[in-house]
């Protein structure tokens, strides 16, 4: 990625982060009988991510995991677990690089998460069955990751012939079509998850205003 | 029960897809992440070159899948120790809630 691009990712991405550590360290204050949620939504985006699965249509490319976090905490404490994941990531496996690290936190710990939450939060208002919601969620915030991953792309190498949206075309054919099965894999994945989390810990759930009380009540009356 | 079959099906279904396309056709199950270079390479017509190497790569792809399993290990232990500590918890509480009302009941009929 040319210099100027991989700065201004950089400058977008880390006031973000800040903000995410702030609000993380007033969470882990206010609520410590949260944090194992949080170790648990890093840990399912260290594993998701590590995941290189081959899609169907002929190429391999990994989940992002990060649907779950922001459901729970929201868009900008997932920015710090993703930046954590892609740290180690970028330095141990040569996967991304600092050079790209801004880019990638943008893509897949901030805009991501943005999506699943605005999703999940809009289908909540919409009265839709929660898990529904979730599975959407992490769906969408899978899918938006690339979708802004082949623009970031596209802004630094735009085509000699067609510009940027010859090459956003271009890089979304390589992602997204790989990334749609992938994406429905992990919403699933996610929502199952979220079927432990009301059976065990309705009571976070409730506290982080995930969900009403009489949601949960009503999911553990279904008990899918 | 049920979310956990419905998940499976759709693991089934693309484990199945995935049979059917690899069975069909020649696939190299390259990495995703790895095709934007060559993009890259056509749309500028080879004039890009990555201008800042990793400092550090994996040594071969063998250590390079020792690092990305050890990195999964790690956080299912962690999504393992929690979910089995939940439920350890939600147990006791829920054991203790029926000891206490069977000693209400038990206590009432003495008063």
């Amino acid at each position: 990625m040319p210099l100027q691009w991989c700065l201004f990712w950089y400058a977008v991405s880390l006031p973000v982060v800040a903000y995410g550590v702030y609000k993380m360290n007033n969470l882990i204050k206010e609520r410590p009988d949260t944090f194992p949620l949080l170790a648990v939504s890093g840990a399912f985006i260290f594993v998701l991510s590590s995941l290189k699965m081959p899609s169907v249509t002929g190429s391999c490319s990994h989940p992002t995991g990060t649907g779950m976090g922001a459901i729970l905490f929201g868009p900008s404490i997932t920015s710090v677990l993703s930046i954590i994941v892609l740290t180690f990531q970028a330095l141990f496996l040569a996967h991304g690089g600092i050079t790209t690290l801004g880019a990638n936190t943008f893509s897949m710990g901030i805009a991501g998460p943005i999506v699943g939450y605005l999703i999940f939060k809009g289908a909540m208002k919409g009265g839709t069955n929660m898990y529904i919601a979730v599975f959407l969620a992490a769906l969408l915030a899978d899918w938006g990751t690339y979708i802004v991953t082949s623009f970031q792309l596209a802004l630094a190498f735009p085509a000699t012939s067609g510009g940027i949206l010859a090459s956003f075309e271009a890089f979304l054919l390589v992602f997204a079509i790989t990334q749609v099965p992938l994406a429905i894999l992990e919403g699933a994945v996610t929502m199952l998850m979220f079927k432990y989390f009301v059976q065990l810990r309705s009571d976070a759930l409730v506290k982080l205003n995930v969900a009403s009380p009489e949601v949960i009540s009503k999911l553990k009356e279904a008990s899918v | 029960m049920k979310m956990e079959l419905i998940v499976l099906a759709i693991i089934v279904v693309f484990i199945g897809a995935f049979a059917y396309v690899s069975s069909t056709g020649q696939h190299e199950w390259g990495g995703a992440d790895d095709q934007p270079e060559n993009v890259i390479n056509d749309l500028t017509h080879g004039s890009y070159s990555p201008w800042f190497n990793s400092i550090w790569e994996p040594p071969s792809p063998e250590i390079e899948s020792l690092l990305f399993a050890l990195q999964a290990a790690f956080g299912a232990i962690i999504i393992g120790y929690f979910l089995g500590y939940y439920r350890a918890m939600a147990k006791m509480k829920a054991a203790e809630s029926t000891k206490e009302q069977e000693g209400k009941s038990n206590a009432e009929p003495s008063r």
